[in-house]
């Protein structure tokens, strides 16, 4: 409740959170919501010399280059990026999050062992290791989910690692100690909500790189499968018509950008509002 | 100069300058019409407590305060008679290092790690006197020789991590001198610094005054150090000069109440002399307890760090840090353990408490605490806390006090959580506190409170013992005396026992009733308070107090 009001003093967390909010009622209703059916390829959805129809007119946003309704598959698109965006990312702040914690809380062989293989995975191309991944297992969403999540962890980690190894040398966590409190509770009590900015900063900061990345993977084909919409496969069908019809790459572009902005200042005003230290400052 | 001060128009003046601080809410005066003159070859200690205005002061005068958060509002800082306030940052540039020099707190961090000291040195000397090559070296190694570092030659090419934190202070002073300037600007210089090490650098300090005729601007919080150096002593306050004035008339007789009273919350080395006991500080009867059998037992507790070894690297074995340590403390003792850094004294501290692995017996409250698991210990911990030195990092800055004062009854188990809300604020108010102070943030505390807040938390277990590392060392003097009278109540009325640990002589004295002083991982000497310190039997012993300013300046015009 506290945070809600606190955010509602603030307009630019304000704003971010309005956004965020219509991206998902956009998600959550693109059935309703949509004009068209996004996967139809609509014979008046190209002109006479077979070009996409430019915004304005009975398509709102115009039609790709397959005469489809870009409005409707920017709708349809939102539900995939944002599972991608969302979930995605989400596993990988957590798998990064509890290796962090546990190698730089543990030391010792522990420590070892899951720090060289973080750094091996972070000297592992991403995208070969996306590929690969992709290739094994059947491209589907959740699948690409998994698979972004599996390389996406690896920085968090290194964070979270440097952070907690600077946190437990800290007074406090030795104060915790002489009181006699277990490892749980110094971990999950007095260690964890100190990383809870980092791991927002970066969730939110690692939306729009997710977003992109499924981008990358739906354009070498092991993406989200065509004809299903995703916003970066949007762009990356339509990048090299770009100067015939540069709205198929703007659209889709300014919404990459609008709602990893919108994460971001909610992102940015959640982590002043937890954080007890910055209470009462002017 | 041989002029005697008096008669000499001074060095460095300063007339009315005020200062003001940016806030949100507006301008905020921080420094208010600080006037002074330092004349030639003379020593003026601008002397405070944190907050008090004196780093802000000198800064202004060098004009490296931070230009986007505070302002000088109004004033004139002149140099040899030279207006300097508004001087462009060229020619600032030029005065910083040529004209005024100024050495820092931090020895540690105020030499840049990935150059050796000939570089550093040599560099300074070619910005402000344009000698070049072999002349700038010759001129490096002079001022090394002066400074007596010994093997001149060779520290020239050696990194400042390679030298002790005095042998770096002596680089700070030789580069800050190497030009020659008329005046130097020390920012608490030896507070970083061991008290023998200290004595060393005062001393180096006075000679090359008389050396180089420098004028000095020295700014400390130790008495002691005004003592020992100053010729005049300006007293700050709340961003004023309330007082200021020849040394030995302000200490004889200082005319201000906030000068008597910082003058009076100093604790003198030797003031306990012929007495047995810390001074009683409540009027109720003393707690006595009847069991006479030691809290804490010690015998032969050695602890080694980084002996373990890494995946690539070969085993290797560290020298110990804690060498054969045995020591006693029966209920409503105190033992204080003094030393230099690096002695062990901290090291011994976690180890009775179990927080770092050791070789040796630690009984706590008769039994064995070595070879127990984190489980095992739990109960024992009960018997035993911690007071750490800074208040400031002791405490976890996302947990309320109340929470964190609750936290050791919640691990042990104690109480439902209405029964905790009341002994939090009964600890609250047993170490002076308002309750409602349950519910806020350390960093809405000050140092002193804070430190008041951690004994409290230390106490909620009733504990036999306390082991206070260092525990007001990061306060100043009134808090200081405050915290300490605090610790003492408490042990009169609870029979606490107190393993007091400090570098500070003359705290020690006022807390203990046995002292043990360590050197080298080893305790050196060990006795009742008056043993060591009225009959000294070990040279160490005697030169730590020897080492010691004492806050009385007469006592230095007589020597």
């Amino acid at each position: 409740m506290r945070v809600m009001r606190e955010i509602l003093r603030q307009p630019a967390a304000l704003f971010g959170l309005l956004i965020v909010l219509v991206v998902v009622t956009m998600a959550i209703a693109a059935p309703l919501l949509a004009p068209f059916d996004p996967d139809n390829q609509m014979f008046d959805g190209l002109t006479l010399e077979g070009a996409p129809i430019a915004p304005g007119g009975p398509f709102l946003l115009g039609t790709d280059t397959l005469g489809r309704d870009l409005y409707s598959r920017l709708l349809f698109g939102a539900r995939n990026s944002l599972i991608i965006g969302l979930v995605a990312n989400g596993i990988a702040v957590s798998i990064g999050l509890l290796i962090g914690i546990t190698a730089g809380y543990a030391r010792g062989w522990i420590s070892t062992i899951l720090m060289r293989f973080t750094d091996l995975m972070m000297a592992f191309p991403a995208l070969l290791l996306a590929i690969v991944l992709a290739a094994l297992l059947k491209p589907s969403l959740w699948i690409v989910a998994m698979v972004i999540a599996l390389v996406n962890w690896v920085q968090v980690a290194r964070i979270v690692y440097t952070e907690t190894r600077g946190l437990v040398e800290r007074d406090f966590i030795l104060a915790e100690r002489a009181l006699g409190a277990g490892h749980g509770r110094i971990l999950f009590l007095h260690v964890l909500p100190h990383l809870v900015p980092t791991a927002i900063v970066w969730g939110t900061l690692g939306i729009a790189t997710t977003v992109l990345l499924e981008a990358t993977l739906s354009f070498l084909g092991i993406g989200v499968q065509p004809p299903d919409p995703s916003w970066g496969n949007i762009i990356f069908e339509s990048q090299s018509y770009f100067q015939a019809a540069p709205w198929l790459v703007f659209f889709p572009g300014a919404v990459i950008l609008l709602t990893a902005l919108a994460f971001n200042l909610v992102g940015d005003a959640l982590r002043d509002i937890l954080d007890p230290t910055q209470r009462g400052r002017g | 100069m041989s002029a005697s001060p008096e008669t000499v128009s001074p060095v460095l003046s300063v007339r009315g300058l005020s200062v003001d601080a940016r806030t949100p809410t507006g301008l905020k005066r921080i420094l208010s019409d600080i006037s002074f003159d330092l004349k030639g070859g003379e020593t003026l200690c601008l002397a405070g407590e944190s907050g008090s205005g004196k780093s802000v002061t000198s800064l202004s005068i060098m004009g490296l305060y931070p230009k986007a958060s505070l302002k000088i509002a109004k004033g004139e800082i002149s140099l040899l008679g030279r207006p300097i306030t508004a001087l462009p940052e060229r020619q600032m540039r030029a005065i910083r290092g040529g004209d005024i020099a100024m050495v820092f707190q931090e020895p540690m961090t105020s030499l840049n790690p990935v150059m050796t000291i000939g570089a550093q040195l040599t560099e300074a000397i070619r910005e402000h006197r344009r000698e070049e090559g072999a002349s700038a070296e010759h001129l490096a190694r002079q001022m090394l020789d002066a400074v007596h570092i010994t093997d001149a030659a060779r520290r020239l090419t050696q990194y400042p991590h390679e030298l002790s934190g005095g042998m770096r202070q002596r680089v700070m002073i030789a580069m800050a001198l190497s030009c020659r300037p008329r005046v130097l600007i020390a920012d608490e210089p030896t507070t970083a610094l061991d008290v023998t090490v200290q004595a060393q650098i005062l001393t180096l300090m006075r000679e090359l005054r008389s050396e180089f005729n420098t004028s000095i601007l020295l700014i400390t919080h130790d008495m002691g150090v005004v003592a020992e150096m100053a010729d005049r002593v300006a007293i700050m306050q709340n961003g004023r000069i309330v007082e200021q004035g020849d040394v030995l008339d302000i200490f004889e007789r200082p005319g201000e109440a906030y000068t008597r009273d910082l003058l009076a919350a100093v604790p003198r080395l030797g003031a306990l002399a012929g007495t047995e006991q810390p001074p009683r500080v409540s009027k109720t009867e003393p707690f006595i307890r009847t069991d006479s059998e030691p809290v804490l037992a010690v015998s032969g507790l050695s602890v080694s760090y980084g002996a373990k070894s890494g995946w690539f690297g070969a085993k290797q074995k560290a020298a110990p840090v804690v060498d054969g340590v045995s020591l006693a403390i029966k209920p409503g003792e105190t033992l204080g353990l003094v030393g230099e850094s690096g002695s062990g004294k901290s090291t011994t501290g976690k180890a009775v408490l179990g927080l770092v692995p050791f070789s040796g017996s630690v009984k706590l409250d008769g039994r064995e605490i070595g070879g127990l698991s984190q489980s095992a210990m739990r109960p024992l911990r009960r018997a035993a806390q911690m007071i750490f030195q800074d208040p400031y990092a002791s405490l976890d800055p996302r947990m309320s006090v109340g929470a964190a004062i609750a936290e050791p009854l919640v691990i042990h188990g104690i109480g439902n959580r209405s029964e905790r809300e009341d002994r939090v604020a009964a600890l609250l108010r047993r170490v002076g506190m308002d309750a409602e102070a349950a519910s806020r943030y350390p960093h809405e505390f000050s140092g002193g409170q804070r430190q008041r807040i951690c004994i409290a938390r230390a106490l909620a277990l009733e504990p036999k013992l306390i082991v206070a590392d260092e525990s007001v060392a990061a306060l100043d003097v009134s808090v200081r005396a405050r915290v300490l009278d605090l610790m003492l109540e408490l042990q009169e009325q609870m029979g606490l026992a107190y393993l007091f640990i400090s570098h500070d002589m003359a705290v020690i004295e006022k807390m203990s009733h046995h002292v043990a002083v360590m050197r080298g991982g080893r305790i050196v000497e060990i006795g009742t308070r008056r043993q060591v310190f009225e009959n000294p039997k070990d040279d160490y012993t005697r030169g730590l107090m020897a080492a010691v300013p004492i806050p009385d300046p007469a006592h230095y015009r007589r020597a």
